[in-house]
């Protein structure tokens, strides 16, 4: 057995075997001709050919992962007409007298190189497209299709990498799951293996393709990401249950999708997902719940060498939103301290990082760091439902200085006529005792509160979340803990503010119609917790 | 020849399909469009992979030039499409 470690970014198994995808190799020989005319005839009549291929997968791809995705192809259609392109490759012709598989792959170099060159993210991934078409032209030219073996039973594809075209091009009743050696999770591949339901793990290594044979048996496990090759009879054994898991998970997530949060009583509470990076959003979607009621901003920050860039944070956070498509997406401004270091911050070290400078504590000393995350956040705004939300809040006057600063920043893109939602909600963090306490002065400043019951827990019972030795001590139940939340609950909706809890109580199921009394409006737990929570809350009756 | 400016609202800018659709719109026109984004040369408008390597961001002012027998219409249709779309 051989196991090899990629990316997950569609969780499930597949058991199954190998097909490894064949592509025309991209070897184009030079070639000297006489007749230029005929070669750019030949020019013509594949990109004919090639425009009605991309017409067809467009159609596909229209049915099966929607317009939004589906619109790549049409660019590509637009790219293929592009006068530039086409003129590079009949100049080519032309002036070297060469063959049109040539001229194709020189002028694909040329243009991709340009986008890979461009100092944009979003730009440089226009290299892959260009490389995509022209790929398909030299195959229409020279007449040779790509593909696997056809064969009537489901296959996991394996390959060096998937173009977007590719991708949709598989049939999907006999792709069982796809593997590839190169790859990012953001590739706009994985997102559509995400939106075809298909498990598939990407960026497994260059020397995968060497291991494997047509018909060798392979598991994928995308949950994790790993890939095994000829699997023993214990990991046959341990991934048929995982299997079998999912399945009971599907079947719940058939039989509840789609439901209403709501008790037999009658009463709604919202259920949302905690998530902490942009490769949580398919989970959160794929659970089937109604917002993002926690988005952990720190991963931009620990993910980067140096302060990330507004512009940085602004692609992320427009990309949470826009995948959301117009549900609630509630962003935790930075919370880091001492526990969670991050180099470039040059926190000093500290003997209590809990009670030390951290979260909101950074944010208001250090307020240049704190605008650019406004910024990004408010010019996100325009592109769905958000919220932003203050960690680690413990008096008024902290919050005064935070809308503060939301003001100005509104002010900011104002007078530079950039567009935001000025709907946008601002709420605070319930994590310290001092927030619940005086609840009923800080409800009237925002829109919603969250509870974090985490740390809320270790500094109610002075217990230190760390230290393994005080586990007998924490009762995560405490009725000083519950007190404070529905305090917390009171004041908020006597001043028309909604209350929701992101900690891991949420997610405790023997909790859920105590919260539910104390009129908690919404529960945000990891994506896995929400359809149990929500079976949970349709069989609770608040009138018994 | 008609001349104006536009700076781009759009977060990202002009992006493959807006890009797209700009070029189809002038190409219904016979008029010569050019665009110029300060700094580098003007371009031909119709040059769909040339536009999208001008790299047009947020905040960028680009500066469009008309000529031609139907200037007028296009110019007025361009500067529409860029104000709805960009």
């Amino acid at each position: 057995m051989v196991v090899y470690q990629g990316k997950g970014v569609y969780g499930a198994v597949a058991i199954g075997k190998v097909s490894v995808f064949k592509r025309q190799a991209a070897a184009v020989r030079r070639v000297s001709i006489e007749d230029t005319a005929a070669e750019i005839a030949r020019v013509e009549a594949a990109k004919a050919l090639a425009v009605e291929q991309l017409s067809a997968i467009h159609d596909k791809a229209l049915k099966e992962v929607g317009e939004a995705n589906a619109e790549i192809f049409e660019i590509h259609i637009m790219m293929l007409d592009d006068e530039d392109y086409n003129d590079s490759i009949t100049s080519i012709i032309e002036t070297q007298k060469v063959n049109a598989e040539y001229a194709v792959a020189a002028t694909s170099d040329n243009f991709s190189e340009m986008f890979a060159n461009m100092d944009d993210a979003y730009m440089q991934a226009r290299a892959a497209d260009v490389k995509d078409i022209s790929n398909r032209l030299i195959a229409c030219l020279t007449d040779s299709g790509s593909g696997t073996e056809s064969s009537d039973e489901k296959m996991i594809v394996c390959a060096d990498d998937l173009a977007p075209s590719e991708t949709v091009s598989l049939d999907k009743d006999k792709v069982l799951a796809f593997v590839t050696a190169f790859g990012s999770s953001n590739s706009h591949t994985a997102i559509l293996a995400r939106n075809m339901n298909i498990p598939a793990v990407i960026g497994v290594g260059e020397d995968f393709l060497n291991s494997i044979a047509d018909g060798d048996m392979m598991i994928v496990d995308g949950h994790t990401g790993e890939v095994f090759v000829s699997p023993d009879d214990e990991t046959m054994k341990r991934l048929s249950a995982k299997q079998e898991d999912d399945a009971r998970k599907k079947k719940l997530l058939q039989d509840l999708k789609g439901k209403e949060n709501v008790t037999l009583d009658g009463t709604k509470v919202k259920i949302y997902a905690n998530i902490g990076g942009v490769g949580g959003i398919g989970a959160v979607l794929a659970n089937d719940a109604g917002g993002i009621g926690l988005f952990r901003s720190e991963f931009l920050y620990l993910e980067s060498e140096d302060y990330p860039t507004e512009e940085q944070q602004f692609n992320a956070y427009r990309k949470v939103l826009e995948s959301m498509s117009g549900k609630k997406v509630v962003i935790r401004t930075l919370d880091i301290g001492a526990d969670k270091q991050i180099d470039y911050f040059r926190l000093d070290k500290e003997d209590n990082p809990a009670l030390g400078f951290r979260a909101i504590r950074i944010c208001l000393t250090r307020p240049e760091i704190f605008r650019t995350q406004l910024r990004a956040l408010y010019r996100a705004s325009a592109f769905g439902e958000l919220g932003i939300m203050f960690p680690m809040i413990t008096s008024v006057s902290e919050v005064e200085k935070c809308l503060a600063m939301c003001g100005e920043v509104k002010k900011e893109l104002d007078d530079a006529g950039i567009r935001y939602n000025d709907k946008t909600e601002v709420g605070i963090m319930i994590e310290t005792p001092a927030a619940a306490v005086i609840s009923d002065k800080l409800a009237p400043l925002v829109d919603f509160f969250s509870v974090g019951t985490n740390d809320l827990t270790q500094y109610t019972l002075a217990c230190d979340r760390q230290n393994a030795k005080l586990e007998s001590f924490v009762d995560t139940h405490h009725e000083a803990v519950l007190r404070l939340i529905e305090m917390s609950a009171k004041n908020a909706h006597a001043n028309n503010a909604w209350i929701g809890i992101c900690g891991e109580l949420a997610a405790d199921l023997t909790l859920t119609e105590a919260f539910l009394r104390m009129g908690i409006d919404e529960l945000s737990v990891s994506p896995p917790f929400v359809l149990p929570l929500r079976e949970k809350v349709r069989s609770i009756d608040l009138n018994k | 020849m008609k001349e104006f400016a536009y700076t781009i609202k759009d977060e990202i800018g002009i992006h493959a399909r807006p890009a797209g659709n700009l070029v189809k719109l002038i190409k219904g026109f016979s008029s010569s469009v050019t665009i110029e984004k300060e700094g580098k040369p003007a371009i031909n408008a119709t040059a769909l992979m040339k536009l999208m390597g001008l790299g047009v961001k947020c905040g960028d002012t680009v500066k469009f030039t008309v000529e031609g027998d139907d200037e007028e219409a296009a110019a007025k249709a361009i500067e529409e499409f860029m104000s709805a779309n960009l």
